[in-house]
């Protein structure tokens, strides 16, 4: 049922409203192709009857003619996500076993709309990483291989789960979340498309915390379009999210094929890092051209502030990841570690169950929240944000959206950047800005480099303003004509 | 602002996490690497620039006091380490 799963997600809800086939036999060929793929480890509990009594209530509602937006196709959802019944894990150990009796408002909007869960998919512990390697079940590996070798590469993080199993056609789309660059640069490093909208678009209420003034969740897709539809059933005001806007929910699938003529394209010449692969370049300048062709006009900007915003995210980051992770202490949930006193089962509690990454983050920002550093670091870092912020409200005085690299790299082995935080930092040099700043970004594969693996272009747009973030990416979609898919080999 | 093994101690100890002695002076060594990264902060001009503590500009909704949920012990100590008749079980805290 290879056929199934090729298609995109408008694809399959086209052809399941022209009784092509029924959500049954899409669902079946995905359950069959996520069993297949196991050496990927991209899912971590898979929920296959769940996803064929969801498949045949959709088939049944399509049969009345009450089909819904999303009826009918096979989604995957990030482990991070709360859901209802099904165990939650955040790819750690100290919420080992934890099983919801809710269900996350952004997957319960999904399930509203039609969708069908297949399973939970792999991440970083608690969304802190860029490679997949701090999940307590192993790392994902990427479908994505460098021609003519066997090396296991990274799918990125912290979504790395979600990237992968849209990459190799395990699920038509996925959910994922973004605190630094989590949807965008695991989407860059599979030749997938992904956008983090603007902050306050997508209820965060189920959603395991990490940073929550960063955190924002969004869908990875097969297509920019793919994306857009899952975006508008995603978003939508929530009261039990207290920074969840009241704004109304755009058409987005509408805005992707709009012309862009006349659209003023930032460039901004801080994005030129040293030691970022001359084909990264070339394939920035390919995406200036396209967008020329298209009839944009480029602009050449400034953002002072970018090579501060990684120092800042790790103060601000770790600061609210520490208190946040503070609710974990073996009481009223997940493991508990014995101790001869309170304190000492707290402090083995969390011992046993946080890995080193995220006990290294917990500890800096219990650090620089500790008496005597709190003005220095966290204030500061508050300050520099708001320049960070400022950078860009002064560009969108010029320009309607900026187009940038999403990542400095193509995907790199597993186990290459694992001994030095700071390298594995650097991931997300462009895709952190617009979480300290609130902004919707957008990546999408353009381009391969000479070991035929693919690269993303990031798409910035003002506040609220997706629509042309998804205008200006289906323009480059349609331009770079990229239909490259990894060799199977799983 | 060097991070010495006193201080990694007193943090972990802030933070609840056990580190074992033989850890300490690794995590001081990474966490300094991490540390004076972060210090090149200090090249901003942040004169007079307000803290930004949250991109959402409007204000914090109220909502009328009035219980919405509840009820539901057996439900909220579902996923408890230790529970009993709707309450959690924790160790002594009170000699």
């Amino acid at each position: 049922m290879s056929a199934l799963t090729s298609l995109t997600l408008k694809g399959a809800l086209d052809g399941l409203d022209a009784g092509d086939f029924s959500s049954v036999e899409l669902t079946k060929a995905h359950i069959e192709a996520v069993e297949a793929a196991r050496g990927l480890n991209a899912f971590l509990f898979e929920t296959p009857e769940q996803a064929l009594s969801m498949a045949a209530a959709s088939d049944a509602r399509r049969s009345l003619g009450a089909a819904r937006p999303l009826d009918g196709v096979p989604l995957g959802i990030k482990d991070l996500f709360c859901t209802e019944g099904t165990p939650t894990t955040a790819a750690s150990k100290i919420l080992e076993p934890f099983v919801p009796h809710y269900e996350s408002t952004v997957t319960s909007q999904l399930w509203r709309d039609g969708a069908v869960m297949l399973g939970k998919l792999n991440l970083d512990e608690f969304a802190m990483g860029s490679s997949n390697e701090t999940s307590a079940y192993g790392p994902v590996v990427n479908p994505w291989r460098r021609s003519g070798s066997n090396q296991a590469l990274t799918p990125g993080g912290s979504s790395g789960g979600s990237a992968a199993a849209v990459a190799a056609d395990l699920c038509l789309g996925a959910t994922a979340t973004d605190t630094g660059g989590s949807i965008r640069q695991p989407a860059a490093f599979t030749g997938t498309v992904g956008i983090k909208p603007t902050y306050g678009r997508c209820s965060r209420w189920g959603t395991v915390a990490f940073a929550s003034s960063l955190d924002q969740a969004g869908p990875i897709a097969k297509t920019v379009e793919d994306a857009a539809i899952l975006l508008k059933s995603m978003s939508g005001h929530d009261p039990k999210d207290s920074t969840s806007l009241d704004v109304p929910v755009p058409d987005f699938a509408a805005f992707v094929g709009k012309s862009v003529k006349g659209l003023r394209i930032g460039v901004p010449k801080e994005y030129r890092v040293d030691g970022m692969p001359a084909e990264i370049e070339k394939l920035w300048q390919d995406g200036i051209a396209w967008l020329k062709d298209a009839g944009c006009e480029i602009v050449e900007i400034s953002l002072p502030h970018t090579k501060y915003a990684l120092p800042a995210y790790y103060i601000v980051a770790p600061a609210e990841a520490s208190s946040n992770l503070a609710r974990y202490d073996g009481m009223r949930y997940g493991l508990r570690a014995e101790g001869g006193n309170l304190t000492e089962v707290y402090e083995n509690t969390r011992a046993a169950g946080f890995g080193d990454e995220v006990k290294r983050r917990i500890l800096i920002g219990t650090y620089v929240l500790s008496a005597g550093y709190y003005d220095a670091y966290y204030l500061k870092a508050l300050k520099v944000r708001r320049r960070i912020a400022e950078d860009f409200d002064n560009a969108w005085e010029k320009v309607d959206a900026i187009l940038t690299p999403t990542a400095p790299s193509a995907a790199f082995g597993l186990g290459e950047n694992s001994n030095d935080p700071i390298a594995m930092y650097l991931n997300d040099v462009f895709t952190v800005t617009t979480n300290l700043a609130g902004l919707p970004g957008l990546s999408l594969p353009a381009g391969l480099d000479a070991n035929g693996l693919p690269l993303g272009l990031q798409i910035i747009g003002k506040p609220l303003d997706e629509g042309t973030v998804f205008s200006v990416a289906g323009a480059i979609e349609k331009a770079a004509g990229f239909k490259a898919k990894a060799d199977k080999w799983w | 602002m060097a991070i010495d093994a006193a201080t990694v101690r007193k943090v972990a100890r802030l933070a609840r996490i056990a580190e074992p002695e033989e850890r300490i002076e690794a995590l001081a060594q990474e966490l300094n690497g991490i540390m004076t990264w972060i210090e090149q902060l200090a090249e901003v001009d942040t004169d007079g620039v307000e803290p930004l503590t949250s991109v959402v500009h409007s204000g914090l909704p109220l909502r009328d006091d009035v219980v919405t949920m509840g009820g539901d012990a057996d439900v909220v100590t579902g996923n408890a380490p230790k529970s009993v008749d709707g309450f959690f079980v924790v160790p002594k805290v009170v000699e």
